[in-house]
This record gives C-alpha cells, sequence and structure tokens, in this order.
C-alpha cells in the first residue's frame, strides 16, 4: 500500500467523517423528520393540484411548472442553509477547535461539512422525484437524456450555492445570526424567484432575481423538462440555458475561490479564549 | 531558573497585548524533558494566551518561542503531530459515539508515524487505559463530566504527543472525578515520559499534579519552582513561636530549621510551634492583589 501524502489522506477521512454526519443526519428524528414532512407535504400539495391547469400557459399543469422551481429551492435550502448552520453551530460547540489540534484537521473538517451537507440534501430531491414518474408520468419530455440533464443542473446549482452557505455561515460566525443574514435573505429570495413557476414572479422583481443562481437553476431545470411553448412564460419569453449555466458557473468561480479564504481567516480565529468569550458573552450578557 | 538546551517548551520575552491592555510582560520560562509543569493564576492572569501562543493558534507580539525545536509560528503539521492538546469546556461532536470519534481523530496521526513512534495509539487500549471501555458505544452527548474530560485526554493521548499540553483540564469537575484525573495524568506521564505543561487556578491541583510551578500574575511569572520554593518565594518568612521562662516569644525566619536548632541548643524553651509559610496565603494574596477589579482602582489611582 502506498503512503498517501498528508493532504490526500486528510481528504480520505475527510471524506468518511462527512459520511459519518450524513448517518447522523439520518439517524436523527428532527432533522431527516424535516425533510420528510415538508418533501411530503409538497408532494401530497402537487399530486392534489395534477389536473390544475395553470391559466395562459398553453395547457401546462400546476406541478409540472412548480416541480423545477421547487427542485431549486431544495438545493438553495440544502446547500446554503445546511452549512451555515453546521459552520456556525460547529464554531460555537467547540467542534472546529477541536479538528484545529489535530494535524490538518481543518481540511479534513471542511471536507466533512461538503461531503455531509451535499449527502443530506439527497433524501429531499430522492422523496421529490422518486414517486414522480409513477404518479405524475415522467416531468422529463425529453426521456433519458432529459434525466441527465437534471442531473447536471443540480450539480452546478449545488456548486454555485453551497460556497454561498460556507461563506455566509463563516461571516456569521453564530447560528443566531446565521437566521438573521443567511435564512432571511435566503427565504426572501426563494418568494420572490418564483418558486412554483414563473408565472408568480412579481414584476417589480424580474431584475433582482436574475442576478442570483436561484431564478437561473429553476429556469434551466424547466428548460430541460417542460414542453416546447412553455417558454413564454419565462422572463425574456425564451429558453436561454447557456446564461443559466454560465450565470451559476460564475457564482461557482466566485465562491469557490473565497469560500477557502474566508475559512481560512475564521478558521485562524477558533481559539479557546475566543469560544470562552462567547460562552461567557452567552451566559451573562 | 535553568534552561537546558533540549527544553521541550522555551520561552523568552514573551509579550501580548490586547489592545491597550497588557497580557503577557515579558514572560520567561522552560520546560524540560520529562517535567510536569503546571501554570497558574487568577484568571485573566494570560495563561490560556500563553498556551495558546505555544500551541500555535494565536499571534505573539514579541518574545522568543520554541515548542519541540520549532516557533510555533512555524509549526507544520508534522510538528503539530507531536503535540497534544487538551482545551476548556468542549460540547462538541455530540452525536458522535465515543469510539467512533477517538478512531476519526486518530486517523489524522497516521502520515505522521516514525520509526520512533508508532502514531496513532491503539483506540480500544487508549479507552481502557482512560477507563471508557465500557462507554466505547454511548452518544458523546450521553456522557458525566468527568468521562467527557477523561476522553479529552484520550483525545490529546491519541497521537502519542511528546508534549501534551491542558488548558484547566478540571474545572468544573467534582472533587473524584478530579481526583481520577490527577491519578490518570500521572500514569501517563510515569509510563510514557510525555512533557506535561497544565494550566490551572487550583493552587491545590498544582501542588499535587505538577514537578514544578510557575506562578503568573499581572503578566508576569512572579515565581517558579518545585511547589514548596514558590512557597518560599512567595510566602515570606516562617514564624518560629516558643514560650521561654514564662514569657512568649515570637522569631520570624527563612530559615527555621536552623533558627530552631540553635533555639532548642539554649534549653530552657516550652511550646514550641512554628508556622510555615502557607503557600494558599501567599497565593490568595497575590491573586486578590491582581484581580481585574482591583487594577482598575489601582490604574485609576495611578492616573
Amino acid at each position: 500500500m502506498s503512503t498517501p501524502t498528508p493532504r490526500a489522506w486528510a481528504v480520505r477521512i475527510g471524506l468518511r467523517r462527512g459520511v459519518i454526519e450524513f448517518r447522523h443526519m439520518l439517524r436523527n428524528p428532527e432533522d431527516i423528520g424535516w425533510n420528510v414532512v415538508i418533501g411530503i407535504a409538497l408532494l401530497v400539495y402537487l399530486v392534489t393540484q395534477r389536473d390544475t391547469v395553470v391559466p395562459g400557459s398553453g395547457g401546462l399543469t400546476l406541478p409540472a411548472l412548480a416541480l423545477p422551481g421547487i427542485l431549486a429551492a431544495t438545493v438553495l435550502f440544502g446547500m446554503v442553509m445546511g452549512p451555515a448552520f453546521a459552520l456556525a453551530s460547529d464554531a460555537e460547540d467547540g467542534t472546529v477547535l477541536r479538528l484545529r489540534t489535530t494535524p490538518r484537521g481543518t481540511t479534513t473538517y471542511t471536507v466533512g461539512v461538503v461531503v455531509g451537507q451535499m449527502l443530506g440534501a439527497l433524501p429531499m430531491l430522492v422523496i421529490l422525484l422518486a414517486p414522480w414518474p409513477f404518479l405524475l408520468g415522467s416531468p422529463m419530455h425529453q426521456g433519458p437524456g432529459g434525466w441527465a440533464a437534471l442531473v447536471g443542473w443540480l450539480v452546478l446549482g449545488t456548486l454555485a450555492m453551497l460556497p454561498i452557505g460556507i461563506v455566509g455561515g463563516a461571516l456569521a460566525g453564530r447560528p443566531t445570526r446565521v437566521m438573521l443574514f443567511v435564512m432571511v435573505p435566503v427565504v426572501a429570495l426563494a418568494f420572490i424567484s418564483g418558486v412554483f413557476g414563473p408565472q408568480t414572479i412579481p414584476p417589480w422583481a424580474a431584475g433582482v432575481v436574475q442576478v442570483f443562481p436561484l431564478y437561473w437553476l429553476a429556469h434551466g431545470l424547466r428548460s430541460t423538462s417542460l414542453p416546447v411553448g412553455a417558454e413564454s412564460l419565462e422572463l425574456g419569453g425564451a429558453w436561454h440555458p447557456g446564461i443559466a449555466a454560465l450565470v451559476l458557473l460564475a457564482w461557482a468561480v466566485v465562491g469557490l475561490l473565497a469560500a477557502p479564504a474566508v475559512l481560512r481567516r475564521r478558521n485562524a480565529r477558533q481559539t479557546a479564549s475566543a469560544l470562552a468569550g462567547r460562552v461567557d458573552a452567552l451566559l451573562h450578557g | 531558573m535553568s534552561a537546558p538546551g533540549n527544553a521541550a517548551v522555551r520561552v523568552a520575552g514573551l509579550r501580548m497585548a490586547y489592545g491597550h491592555h497588557t497580557v503577557l510582560d515579558g514572560i520567561d520560562f522552560a520546560v524540560a524533558p520529562g517535567e510536569v509543569v503546571a501554570l497558574l493564576g487568577p484568571n485573566g492572569a494570560g495563561k490560556t494566551t500563553t498556551v495558546e501562543i505555544i500551541e500555535g493558534f494565536r499571534h505573539r507580539d514579541a518574545g522568543e518561542v520554541t515548542v519541540l525545536g520549532i516557533d510555533p509560528a512555524r509549526g507544520d503539521d508534522a510538528w503539530r503531530a507531536r503535540i497534544g492538546v487538551v482545551l476548556q469546556s468542549w460540547r462538541d461532536h455530540r452525536r458522535w459515539r465515543v469510539r467512533a470519534l477517538l478512531e476519526h481523530l486518530a486517523d489524522s496521526y497516521r502520515p505522521y508515524a516514525t520509526a520512533r513512534s508508532v502514531r496513532p495509539r491503539d483506540v480500544d487500549d487508549l479507552l481502557a487505559r482512560v477507563g471508557l471501555t465500557a462507554a466505547a458505544d454511548q452518544r458523546m452527548a450521553t456522557l458525566s463530566g468527568g468521562q467527557r474530560r477523561r476522553l479529552d485526554v484520550a483525545v490529546g493521548l491519541v497521537g502519542r504527543p511528546e508534549l501534551l499540553i491542558l488548558d484547566e483540564p478540571t474545572a468544573g469537575l467534582d472533587p473524584a472525578a478530579r481526583r481520577e484525573f490527577h491519578e490518570l495524568v500521572h500514569e501517563v506521564v510515569d509510563r510514557d515520559g510525555t512533557v506535561v505543561l497544565m494550566t490551572t487556578h487550583d493552587l491545590a491541583e498544582a501542588e499535587t499534579v505538577a514537578d514544578r510551578i510557575l506562578l503568573l500574575a499581572g503578566g508576569h511569572v512572579v515565581a517558579d519552582g518545585s511547589p514548596a520554593a514558590v512557597a518560599r518565594q512567595v510566602a515570606g518568612p516562617s514564624e518560629v513561636r516558643w514560650s521561654a521562662g514564662g514569657a512568649r516569644h515570637v522569631h520570624s525566619t527563612h530559615d527555621p530549621v536552623a533558627f530552631t536548632r540553635d533555639l532548642l541548643a539554649t534549653g530552657d524553651v516550652e511550646d514550641l510551634e512554628v508556622v510555615r509559610a502557607s503557600l494558599e496565603d501567599a497565593y490568595l494574596e497575590i491573586v486578590r492583589r491582581h484581580e481585574p477589579g482591583s487594577t482598575r482602582r489601582d490604574l485609576e489611582v495611578a492616573r
């Protein structure tokens, strides 16, 4: 057996760490419970609406229009809020500091968070996607190629959104601040981005939502799954998968450059006295 | 204060200030191989800051620091692998099982094994040594304070460190758990010759565990030596009291043994009593002098 380099070794045990963290999520009723409840609630809603035709859509049903946006929002919530809360609470309870005391522990930790959170978003996607072909027929009018494109969009969306969560969690520092500075903007963005279909985007928000990856991920997914003619509902009235891919890629590149730097800076601040200071502030302030 | 050439830790002229508040104002000390040294001082004396600098987690303003031959500010991962750290008040990894966590952290030491040092230690062996075999499959959240602390020590030891640094290791433990912890540290040192540097604000703990005490107050090392020597340094002279010919006498001396020998040689002595310098009184006096409140008052007077 060849000896791996210290960095390769740290990445390998980071992968293992991510899998262990994911197993903990699966066994934790609070974590998995929310996924199941929200996923099933959405599914039930869409099934009951399966014959509702959206006016002006040329005969498209509500579920067909809404599912891509719901998938995009699932990626957004999972990849932004998940890592942000994980980073903040791991900083607060001393997990980051514990890993800092081991050689290359911060590499191990970071890989663990990324892997654990990516795996953690899977149950919700499975709940939303797996029953779909049986309940409502294939949402992919392009067949198997459409399914491959869907996976491609989800991966691209993950790459665009995960670094936002990491930067947000590292900058916020505390779970309560993640609520304010990450969760509130993300929920607000989801509200105006047309998660249930592009026809639900308020006219005043059209410019704003096109800056962020959520609209473009949903747009890309719709361009893959909806039949010809559905583009008339989109902002601009046409499919722009190229622009969607470019916007997501731009967010991914900027994020993947920024996240390691922000993370290094915040990890360097994880010391016992900083931790004690926070505990003190909690107790006395 | 001797500083042998092969010191595990050597600190000279260490200075550190947060804003205008000077925490360390020129600290000098060395820890020799095989030594157990307690950094004793009141809260806010800069003990944690000092060990954080030694661990390489904090930059210093000035001074020379060498830990296992390397400046911690430039310590790499191979250097970090030779140091075990036990920090204060954890509640991390609550969902992890005890053995799984220790195995995970042990794994990170594998690339740093050398011919002389097998890294990491065997996890089950280590769990047995800290008395956690029965709790190995428990979740971290279910451990008692004492169990948690023993696991922290196991984590500190799992990489077979040459230097073990413990920051306030028994804060919040009940007396029984505290005693168990002291025995554990003794065992580690006796078996492996690991150098131990621990901080504590508890004098009794420093006396029990350490070969040598460094008393830190007001940003300086105000005493350095064995517990008895520190008592002499900070506590001043002992008192010898006796009666002779119906009269009471009190004499203050730094060398009560010699004085008493001479006194007894004179014959006519009754009711002899030697009151030794109390380390505890001296320590409490120093703590009182350097409490944050009183420092602030001093500053205001100085203005």
